[in-house]
């Protein structure tokens, strides 16, 4: 990584909690539905509503796309958690994370006018805590941390040994 | 001064050399530092399942229910050649097509839907049934043909008995005449089922009859004299207690799971032209093909008042009590069979109706807001049913005991009464919610989903077309004609025998009467008339 940014031990530790605690939350997430027998993100896109609701009828209609959505959502969401808690591949894993939060954020956006059967389990206006918990990623993919507290410091290791090596022998 | 790290780990003033330093044990600990999270992680994951697991352990167990899960399996009867069945088909409209089905026969137009509902391939697998479609018969020649394009296309389950020639017969008489069929299926409008019941049994011919039994009192009689007479095997069309998820419910009301049940309310809730009987016209509006010509109308209206060609009565018969008894007839009768199933109710001692034609306003007779009191003193139990085709909230099928209620469509959902005494300790403990469902059976997995706490978003109400078996989606109505083939291959008795078909006709005819005739109708069980 070029960039060098320089964080107090506080505010690494901060950044660091907050890499985990999205971790462990996606990580629950996609064990829960893979342990749940009967799981199908069926419901969810039934009540999609905004830009996504023709794409969501489509996945329906369809039983082998939907059946590959299901999959990819479960291990998607399994993956992420994982790189998050980990440090591993952390900046795919947190702008995969974003992108999934958000396209579940479009699914079912609390906008005026969009009313749902099944109630929101808070009370939100445009923001939901899925929106604070995508941009949340995004700052983590922003401000990385794992170079210090993640597995990823190995694969930047290895990535400059090579560096050097190429160096050595041009020069 | 604060100390400031930078992205390589080391402390701001660190330098090239030392970055090329083995990783200090430090920074190689931080590095790690997910591991420990990890770890922990899998640590309550594992509590959570365990707790989960012995909470619901706990509560199957006192119950009785270890078992639930393994009551149904398809038993595979050995057939051989020899005892190839010969079937001819009677009325040849809708439901017989989702007859053939079951036979392991299908429409060309349907191997499309099949495939994008994604059931073709457990279709296919359906186990064959040694039977050949040998016969059809119907007074329309569209229909007819359609029979016989079905029995000759060559779509089949895998396995299945190569076909034989498939013959069509103008009259029902002519089948039933011909040595070479075995069994009928019939599955015409209503006014033709006593008759041909009576006169298939007669001439021996095994019956599978589409509900009702039959319209009247009379007829019922007839119908229960002429099968108890014959060695013919007769299942009436009741498949809905084919379902996993009805088996189970059987043995969760044989274990008291409930508690003493005085109520059950069943309902109908419809709001469509389609489900109020209006059926002449295509999807496109157009009206469906069909006229005097092509439909043998005489043999048609059979033995009811003559009147002239009428396309209106010929696709919407539902609508006159002279083809049919309305709701009672094509809607109650399954609610009827689910509950004489699982409680085996019989024929009700009174039977109050009311109701109206308040919503659609046509020429129909049969009313299309009607609701039923049927009174069981001897069984300490009341049966209702209360239809409506201009509104379709759904109000669910639902047992009322005093420890629990459990409602039964495609799944199942029991739970818990607040005021319940046999639960009063597990209530109080804080082991049993009363505002969640303590059970939910779902017929798509055939399992225990959850118990006590968990929620009940997955088990939306699916049809009552497929329940699944081992993993595998099977259609009910193949297992019910299934049922009705093993019977008449080894013995035994159908489900939907005529002792059962006889309790639901006269059951039928008791409401049909109080609603025509402004009156509370009764059963003289000692003379086995109604009053």
């Amino acid at each position: 990584m070029k960039d060098t940014i320089k964080f107090t031990s506080l505010q690494l530790i901060t950044l660091v909690t907050l890499r985990i605690l999205i971790g462990w939350h996606l990580l629950f997430e996609g064990i829960s539905k893979l342990t749940s027998p009967g799981w199908s993100s069926l419901g969810f896109l039934k009540e999609s509503k905004w830009i996504f609701s023709d794409l969501s009828q489509w996945i329906i209609s369809n039983g082998k796309v939907l059946e590959a959505v299901n999959f990819l959502n479960t291990w998607g969401l399994i993956a992420i958690g994982l790189g998050l808690i980990l440090g591993l591949f952390t900046r795919v894993a947190a702008f995969s994370g974003t992108l999934l939060l958000l396209i579940y954020y479009s699914m079912n956006p609390p906008l005026v006018g969009l009313e749902y059967s099944v109630p929101f389990e808070g009370n939100y206006l445009i923001v939901s805590k899925t929106l604070i918990e995508a941009v949340a990623l995004m700052m983590i993919a922003f401000f990385p941390t794992s170079l210090v507290f993640g597995l990823d410091i190995f694969i930047d290791r290895y990535r400059n040994r090579k560096k050097e090596k190429n160096y050595t022998i041009q020069g | 001064m604060r100390k400031e790290t930078d992205q390589t780990g080391k402390y701001g003033d660190s330098t090239d050399q030392t970055r090329r330093n083995t990783l200090k044990r430090r920074s190689l600990l931080k590095a790690m530092i997910g591991i420990p999270v990890l770890g922990a992680f899998a640590f309550e994951v594992f509590n959570k399942a365990t707790f989960d697991k012995q909470k619901k352990d706990m509560i199957i167990d006192e119950l009785g229910l270890k078992n639930i899960n393994n009551t149904k399996r398809i038993k595979s009867l050995p057939s051989t050649k020899a005892d190839l069945i010969r079937i001819g088909i009677i009325g040849f409209g809708n439901r017989a097509v989702a007859h053939v089905n079951g036979l392991g026969f299908m429409q060309d137009s349907d191997v499309k839907a099949f495939k994008e509902r994604g059931i073709f391939g457990d279709w296919l697998e359906q186990e064959n049934l040694n039977i050949a479609l040998t016969g059809i018969c119907d007074v329309f020649d569209l229909h007819a043909e359609k029979g016989m394009e079905i029995a000759r296309n060559g779509i089949r389950t895998t396995g299945a008995t190569p076909n034989l020639p498939v013959k069509r017969y103008r009259y029902y008489q002519e089948m039933l005449d011909d040595k070479d069929i075995d069994a009928i299926m019939i599955a015409t409008p209503d006014h033709h089922h006593a008759e041909i019941t009576v006169a298939a049994a007669r001439a021996g011919k095994h019956v599978y009859c589409e509900k009702s039994i039959a319209l009247t009192e009379a007829e019922v009689n007839e119908v229960y004299d002429a099968v108890k007479k014959s060695k013919i095997v007769y299942q009436l069309g009741h498949q809905i207690a084919q379902s996993v998820v009805f088996q189970q419910a059987k043995e969760i009301i044989n274990k008291g799971i409930l508690g003493k049940i005085t109520l059950i309310e069943t309902t109908t809730n419809r709001n469509s032209a389609d489900g109020a009987w209006i059926r002449h016209l295509d999807k496109s509006g157009n009206p469906k093909p069909g006229d005097e010509k092509t439909i043998d109308w005489n043999q048609w209206i059979g033995s009811t008042p003559k009147v002239p060609f009428s396309i209106d009565r010929y696709y919407n018969w539902v609508k006159w009590f002279a083809y049919d008894s309305g709701v009672i007839g094509q809607l109650f009768t399954h609610e009827y069979d689910s509950v004489n199933q699982l409680l085996r109710i019989g024929i009700p001692q009174s039977v109050v109706a009311s109701g109206g034609i308040y919503y659609w306003k046509d020429n129909r007779e049969i009313p299309d807001s009607l609701h039923v009191v049927f009174e069981y003193p001897k069984q300490d139990l009341t049966l209702l049913y209360s239809a409506n085709l201009a509104c379709s909230k759904n109000r669910g099928r639902v047992f009322m005991g005093h420890d629990a209620s459990m409602e039964l469509g495609s799944s199942i959902e029991i739970t818990v009464d607040g005021d319940s005494s046999r639960y009063k300790k597990q209530i109080e403990q804080g082991l049993i919610s009363t505002s969640e469902p303590m059970i939910s059976l779902n017929s798509n997995s055939g399992k225990v989903d959850a118990v006590s706490g968990a929620t009940s978003k997955y088990y939306t109400a699916r049809g009552l077309t497929t329940t699944t078996i081992d993993g595998r989606q099977v259609d009910t109505t193949y297992l019910h004609i299934k049922e009705w083939l093993d019977c008449i291959r080894n013995g035994g008795v159908t489900s939907a025998n005529i002792e059962r078909a006889f309790e639901e006709g006269i059951t039928c005819v008791m409401a049909t009467k109080s609603y025509t005739e402004k009156r509370r109708v009764e059963w003289d069980s000692v003379n086995r008339k109604i009053i």
